[in-house]
Formats: C-alpha cells, sequence, structure tokens
C-alpha cells in the first residue's frame, strides 16, 4: 500500500520543524498542510482533539501527535535511513532526556522574552541565556549533540535558531555572544540541510 | 557483568512509583535508596545534576533520569520478559502520547487539589475531574489502556492513585463518584503483583499530603 503522508502544521512552529526535519531525512514524500491557528481547520480538531495543536502527523489516515513522540514514531516506521535515534538503550535514554529537557525548558522562558516586559521579560531571558548554555555545555566539543551524526537532540532543538533573531530583537542581547559554540552547531545544522535539500 | 541497579526514590513520588513498578514487571533486582528531598545526597546531586529530582535510576554506574525515559530504558533493556510498550510503532506512538498527557496535564491539576484552597482550588478540582474522565474515555472497555496487557499507560498513571484519598479530602469530593471506570481499572492494576509491591499505602501518603498541605494553605 502507498504510504499517505500529511503533516497539519504552522510555518514558524519549532516544534512543526522537528517533524519537517524528520520526515526530510527518512525522506518521506508528505503533503505539508498549512494550518490556520485562529480558525482551526475540522481535520485538526478531528486528529487531535485532546490538545487541538499543531503539528499533527497524519500516517495513512491515522494521526499521531506531539512532535518528539512524531521523530520516534517516523524513526520506527522508515528505519532504513538515517536513525534519528542512536540504538544504544543508554544512548537513547541520554538522547529523550535532552528531548525533554528542551521541551520542558527553552519555550517557556523564550517566551518571555517576546510575550512579556519588565521583570518578567528580564527574568526569562535570564532563565533563556544559562537553558542555551546548559545546552552548549552537553554539545561540548561534539560535531552534534549524538557525537558525529546529525540527530534526534539536533532535530529537536534547532527549530528554535529560527526564533533567534527575534529573541534578540525584543531581549535586546546578542545569543551568538553568550553561546558562540552553540550558534556554531546550528550554522553546521542548517549547512547540513541546505547541502542535503 | 553484574547488573547494578539502584533507584534513588522518594517513597509517595508517584513518578518513583513507576520506575519500580516498571523493574518488578522485569523481575530486576534493585537496591532502593530513599531520599530526603530537603537534604538531597551527594549521589543524587551528582547522578541527576540538571534537575536534582527523584527518580533517578542508577544502572552499572550511569544514571538514567525521568520516570517516562526510565520506564523505556527498562523496557529497552530487560526486553525478554513482559513487554511495557506494544511493538507496533502506531500502538506504541498512541502510549506515548498518553504518558505525556498525564505528565503535562494531570500533575498541576491534581497541585491544585491540595495545595491550594477557594477558588483556585475549584478550578484545579474541576480540571482534574476533567483529565480524569478524557483518561477513563481512553480506557473504554478495555482491561488495560493498551489493551489486555497492562502496560505503559497504566504505569504511567497508577501511582497517582495513591494521592486519591488526599485529592477527596482536601477537595471535598468523590473520586470514584466521577470515574467509576476508572476505579474499576484500578482495582484490577493494584491485583497485579508489581503493582501492590510498588505502591505505598494511601492512608500514609494522606498523613503526608496533609502536613504538606500546611507549608502551603496555613489554616
Amino acid at each position: 500500500m502507498a504510504d499517505e503522508v500529511i503533516l497539519l502544521d504552522f510555518w514558524p512552529s519549532m516544534f512543526g520543524m522537528r517533524t519537517r526535519i524528520a520526515l526530510e531525512e527518512k525522506n518521506v514524500i508528505f503533503d505539508y498542510r498549512e494550518q490556520d491557528l485562529w480558525n482551526k481547520n475540522p481535520i485538526l480538531l478531528e486528529m487531535n482533539p485532546v490538545h487541538k495543536k499543531i503539528p499533527v502527523l497524519i500516517h495513512n489516515g491515522k494521526p499521531v501527535c506531539e512532535s518528539l513522540i512524531q521523530m520516534e514514531y517516523i524513526d520506527e516506521v522508515w528505519p532504513s535511513k538515517t536513525p534519528l535515534l542512536p540504538s544504544d538503550p543508554y544512548q537513547r535514554a541520554h538522547a529523550k532526556f535532552w528531548g525533554d529537557f528542551i521541551d520542558k525548558k527553552v519555550y517557556a522562558s523564550a517566551r518571555l522574552i517576546w510575550g512579556a516586559k519588565g521583570e518578567e521579560h528580564e527574568a526569562g531571558k535570564k532563565e533563556f541565556i544559562e537553558i542555551l548554555k546548559t545546552l552548549e555545555s552537553e554539545l561540548g566539543d561534539k560535531t552534534y549533540f549524538g557525537g558525529e551524526t546529525f540527530g534526534y537532540v539536533d532535530i529537536a532543538l534547532i527549530g528554535f535558531y529560527s526564533w533567534f533573531e527575534a529573541y534578540e530583537k525584543f531581549g535586546n542581547f546578542s545569543i551568538e555572544a553568550e553561546c558562540l559554540k552553540l550558534i556554531a552547531w546550528a550554522k553546521r545544522c542548517v549547512k547540513r540541510e541546505r547541502e542535503c535539500f | 557483568m553484574a547488573n547494578e541497579v539502584i533507584l534513588l526514590d522518594f517513597w509517595p513520588s508517584m513518578f518513583g512509583m513507576r520506575t519500580r513498578i516498571a523493574l518488578r514487571e522485569k523481575g530486576v533486582e534493585f537496591e532502593y535508596r530513599e531520599e530526603d528531598l530537603r537534604n538531597k545526597s551527594p549521589l543524587l546531586l551528582q547522578m541527576n545534576p540538571i534537575h536534582k529530582k527523584i527518580p533517578v535510576l542508577i544502572h552499572n554506574g550511569k544514571p538514567v533520569n525521568e520516570s517516562i525515559i526510565q520506564v523505556q530504558y527498562i523496557d529497552e533493556v530487560w526486553s525478554h520478559k513482559n513487554p511495557i510498550l506494544p511493538s507496533d510503532p502506531y500502538q506504541r506512538a498512541q502510549a506515548r502520547f498518553w504518558a505525556d498527557f498525564i505528565d503535562k496535564k494531570l500533575y498541576d491539576a491534581q497541585r491544585k487539589v491540595w495545595a491550594t484552597k477557594g477558588e483556585e482550588q475549584e478550578a484545579g478540582k474541576k480540571d482534574f475531574i476533567e483529565i480524569l474522565k478524557t483518561l477513563e474515555s481512553e480506557l473504554g472497555d478495555k482491561p488495560y489502556f493498551g489493551g489486555d496487557d497492562f502496560g505503559y499507560v497504566d504505569i504511567a498513571l497508577i501511582g497517582f492513585y495513591t494521592w486519591f484519598p488526599a485529592y477527596e479530602k482536601f477537595a471535598n469530593f468523590s473520586i470514584e463518584s466521577e470515574v467509576p471506570k476508572l476505579i474499576a481499572w484500578v482495582k484490577k492494576c493494584l491485583q497485579r503483583e508489581s503493582v501492590a509491591k510498588s505502591l505505598p499505602d494511601p492512608e500514609k501518603v494522606t498523613e503526608f499530603v496533609s502536613e504538606l498541605r500546611k507549608k502551603f494553605v496555613p489554616e
């Protein structure tokens, strides 16, 4: 049976970006459907009734929700090309830990940079920088978070890079000045995407 | 090489309960170490420097953090018996979705039920009941969340049961009257040895929560 893969998404979503990248990594042909989040489509509401959020991956009519879960699903269904997660259970747990850290910490603090002002904004900015430094420390001198190969944690984080300019503008700071190595990593990832696709 | 498995935990933690259950499902011998959360051990701080939280699973000296990640790790390392996640990728994604739902929604809602009062507590109670009803609806007529076999989502949820009498006491309601099918599921899970051995007495949890509540809601 031919695979039918649809992605309900919203172009600036750093979460949707993860699923797009994962599908591209696996050379999966998919139908990208832009969603209007202020006027949600019946298919979105039907396919994600619990959270009513994008991205929603619909594979042969069946929905998979939550971007990190979509990444694991994609890795399992299309295992033949470029594994996203390592095969060793300990390395897998380590990758999932950092994916979870990114989910728990990055969005919330970044939101205070563009979505708040005064003390809240300053606190968000401070926390955001600390979180990026923690990630940079985890990256260390490796090419990618998992080592030599681009994978799960890189995909979980890279979408936020497209929001960095906005954070810098509204936070009045330079992320590169704070986290030079992380910016170098981001540029490596972007270069890789351009070369591969 | 012999397996050395240590679990740094805190007895009333519904998250620690998940890891205890998973280890017992697999028949893994482990050393349970009680942590004093007001005086965290150097080992805890060393093994979970990012979050400094329990549970921490230490397998042959290497830490695995976050209960839901620990359960998956345990399932992968000791894959020979009692699979926790289904083998089909779509079923696995569904199981992960519901465990994630529990993590994102249930903890915050239940916290409002025992740690607040007045309007905030009422709102929290309403949310909490709705979340339990969503879970009950997902369970449907199945014996367990995954179908015929006890598994991932059951493990993710069951620990919260030990806190139910505390929620009922402080917010003055009956959970069974709101979600009878879910309570029936609880009773089935409690018959399982791994669960019975891993869950503390709800009465003791209620005493613990009573003490804790005093810090948040001075009477």
